[in-house]
């Protein structure tokens, strides 16, 4: 069994590593700033400056292009318009506090179409794994159908929260789904 | 030069101009602590170490969210006032009315929450405000838009006087945001970037105000008249549009102390450039048109709008971390500045926009917004930013003035002390919730699972940190600023590099 990596985590590390790179910017900086120099040196640090300036804003075009393509090129969510063919298919309907989730089992390894919206106000369908991780959420909204496709790999109870506050009883607007082993 | 000057005779406050500003910068600093402290009893509440029952939990939302980005407007939009009037003649009674509907509308909105129960939160997400089932009425939902749209209608009043002393001066908006520079020419090193940070305000946030009163009349058309069924998707869209646009205008509009100031306490001057100039044209664009990152999990929404979302999300990082972040670096670099508060704080702001952002930038791109959106990821970078970015800004001037009504520059040991608290309890309080995030624990709830109330414990003694911080700013500055004017003299008239 393979090691699995949450998305979270990555997410949080590349936020770690951006945030200390501002971070160590500013104490070097700030380590320099009461200093004072002549004006050969201050006109040569403001050559380095410049030239600093434009290898950032380089590694910076570069990090967009690269992080735009790599994260759009397959789109995370599937086209709303066309019809899923998933084998299996959950329809999903939030109420003031509740949901109503039709059929709650689903098997693994098959890619499960969940049709999710709402009887009154906005909701948000969010599928926890058991280790208490989000693996993916849509809203659920008045007046729309959003088409949330996902495949299961490990079996377990899995939990739906609301996540978009929906009044006094939005915490406990929770149920839950059974993933089973596909045999 | 002017800019270099640490207190500019055209700065000067007298007589109703210095009441008008107390006035917003002594209710701006009460209400901060107010609402800091609502804001800690939440989060204590998640760590079970308050009582507080859901019903009350929904409306102390409601009026830490309506009441911190109203307040931190309030405040930001007195850091615009005081450096504009310097440049074009503002009227003193438009910006006097802007407080006057701030005021009316505030306790429009506190009266929805705490006599009629309005527990909806800042953004009335419709249908929301008129399904309380039974925890509010019809009644509090109309009063809190009321009050929305008397602020609306004041920030509106003090914009439409900016921009019409701007095009007085300048000829029209395209020339106060410098626009006639970008392509070539000799860019004019006298244009106040001033001017050009408040008309990509002007523009931007006037924008963002007109969409937040179509979806405020809408939804009270739908109260009114409840056939008239309102497009959720599109009602949706609006009030993002305008919640976006409403706090990000803060930002511009407090950074615009960090242009005026840090080069007076760094004695170098702080030149406006082609880049600045593009900077804040793109600044203005993008953010005109970033709001769909809210709205990735509305899959109905259409892709090109999701796409335009994150793609100008990652955009927006080139204007601060290129411009403004650096050229403030820049400008401190080598500089000899001697560290006292308004410095600290005006660094620590560039810090709290710079590092915040990235965050931000990372939760608005689509895939990972399908595992962050609406987890306590989101508090944890705007907190960053609004607290340790735009807070510190606000603080910044304010010690400022200060410092010319008390004849010294503020650098005592108990402001030292309330800085460090500040800092070390700020970022304690933003990690907890990032990190919270990273755990998948859900904002805006009022009862958390035991596995959950780690973050929220640490989080909370950050908030403590905070609030007392607060609470020691709040008295300081308040008592500086209700201190009569200093004597022309000392130390205002000298070049900032002769103030110790």
């Amino acid at each position: 069994m393979g090691i699995y990596v949450h998305l979270q985590d990555i997410v949080w590390y590349i936020a770690l590593a951006g945030m200390g790179l501002v971070a160590l910017g500013f104490i070097l900086v700030i380590s320099q700033a009461g200093k004072t120099v002549d004006a050969d040196t201050a006109a040569r640090s403001g050559r380095h400056s410049s030239q600093f300036k434009a290898w950032l804003f380089g590694i910076l075009v570069l990090i967009f292009i690269v992080g735009t393509w790599d994260t759009l090129r397959r789109y995370p969510i599937p086209d709303q318009g066309g019809p899923f063919d998933d084998p299996q298919v959950v329809d999903v309907a939030g109420y003031q506090w509740v949901w109503i989730i039709k059929p709650t089992t689903i098997r693994t390894n098959l890619a499960t179409e969940f049709r999710v919206t709402s009887g009154d106000v906005n909701h948000g369908f969010a599928i926890y794994a058991p280790d208490g991780r989000i693996v993916a959420q849509t809203q659920a909204m008045p007046g729309y159908t959003n088409k949330l496709e996902h495949t299961f790999t490990q079996p377990g109870t899995y939990t739906i929260q609301c996540l978009e506050f929906c009044g006094i009883g939005h915490a406990p607007m929770t149920s839950t789904i059974q993933v089973v082993a596909n045999q | 030069m002017a800019a270099l000057t640490m207190y500019p005779q055209e700065e000067r406050l007298d007589g109703g101009s210095r009441t008008a500003f107390n006035l917003y910068m002594i209710t701006a600093m009460s209400l901060f602590v107010i609402f800091m402290l609502i804001g800690l009893t939440m989060r204590m509440t998640q760590a079970t170490w308050l009582g507080v029952k859901p019903p009350m939990f929904y409306k102390l939302l409601s009026m830490h969210g309506s009441g911190m980005v109203g307040s931190v407007a309030l405040a930001t939009t007195g850091v615009m006032w005081y450096f504009l009037r310097k440049y074009v003649p503002l009227h003193l009674w438009a910006f006097v009315t802007n407080y006057v509907l701030f005021m009316i509308g505030a306790l429009c909105i506190i009266w929805a929450i705490f006599v009629d129960n309005y527990g909806a939160l800042w953004t009335f997400l419709y249908p929301l405000p008129v399904h309380g089932i039974g925890a509010w009425t019809s009644r509090a939902a109309v009063l809190f838009m009321v009050g929305y749209l008397f602020i609306g209608v004041g920030s509106l009043i003090f914009y439409l006087d900016a921009a019409a002393a701007i095009i007085r001066k300048h000829g029209n908006l395209a020339r106060g945001l410098g626009l006639q520079w970008l392509f070539g020419g000799t860019i004019d090193e006298n244009h106040p970037k001033t001017v050009v940070a408040s008309t990509m305000v002007i523009i931007a946030n006037s924008l963002g105000i007109l969409a937040g009163a179509v979806s405020l009349v809408m939804s009270l058309i739908n109260i009114a008249y409840p056939s008239v069924v309102l497009n959720a998707l599109l009602t949706k869209n609006l009030i993002y549009w305008f919640g976006h646009m409403y706090i990000n205008a803060t930002i511009y509009m407090g950074v615009i102390a960090v242009y005026e100031l840090l080069p007076r306490y760094t004695g170098k001057p702080y030149k406006i450039s082609r880049p600045f100039l593009w900077a804040w044209a793109a600044s203005c664009l993008f953010v005109i048109i970033v709001f769909p990152h809210h709205l990735m999990m509305d899959y109905a929404e259409p892709q090109w709008l999701t796409v335009m979302g994150q793609v100008v999300s990652w955009g927006a990082g080139f204007p601060v971390f290129l411009v403004t972040a650096y050229g403030a670096l820049n400008n401190i670099y080598h500089s000899g500045m001697k560290w006292t508060m308004p410095s600290r704080l005006l660094i620590l702001s560039m810090f709290g926009w710079a590092a915040g952002i990235v965050p931000a930038i990372l939760d608005g791109t689509v895939r990972n917004n399908l595992v962050m959106h609406n987890t306590q990821w989101v508090p944890g970078h705007f907190h960053f930013y609004l607290l340790l970015g735009v807070m510190a800004m606000i603080l910044a001037l304010i010690y400022h003035t200060i410092g010319h009504r008390a004849n010294a520059i503020p650098n005592s040991r108990s402001d030292s002390t309330g800085f460090l608290v500040f800092l070390v309890g700020g970022l304690i309080f933003v990690f907890a919730f990032l990190d919270a995030g990273r755990m998948s624990v859900p904002r805006r709830m009022a009862t958390h699972l035991p596995a959950w109330l780690a973050t929220d414990r640490v989080g909370s003694i950050g908030a403590s940190l905070v609030v007392l911080a607060m609470i020691f700013f709040a008295y300081r500055l308040i008592a500086g600023l209700l201190r009569a004017p200093a004597a022309q003299g000392a130390p205002g008239a000298g070049p900032a590099g002769a103030v110790s």
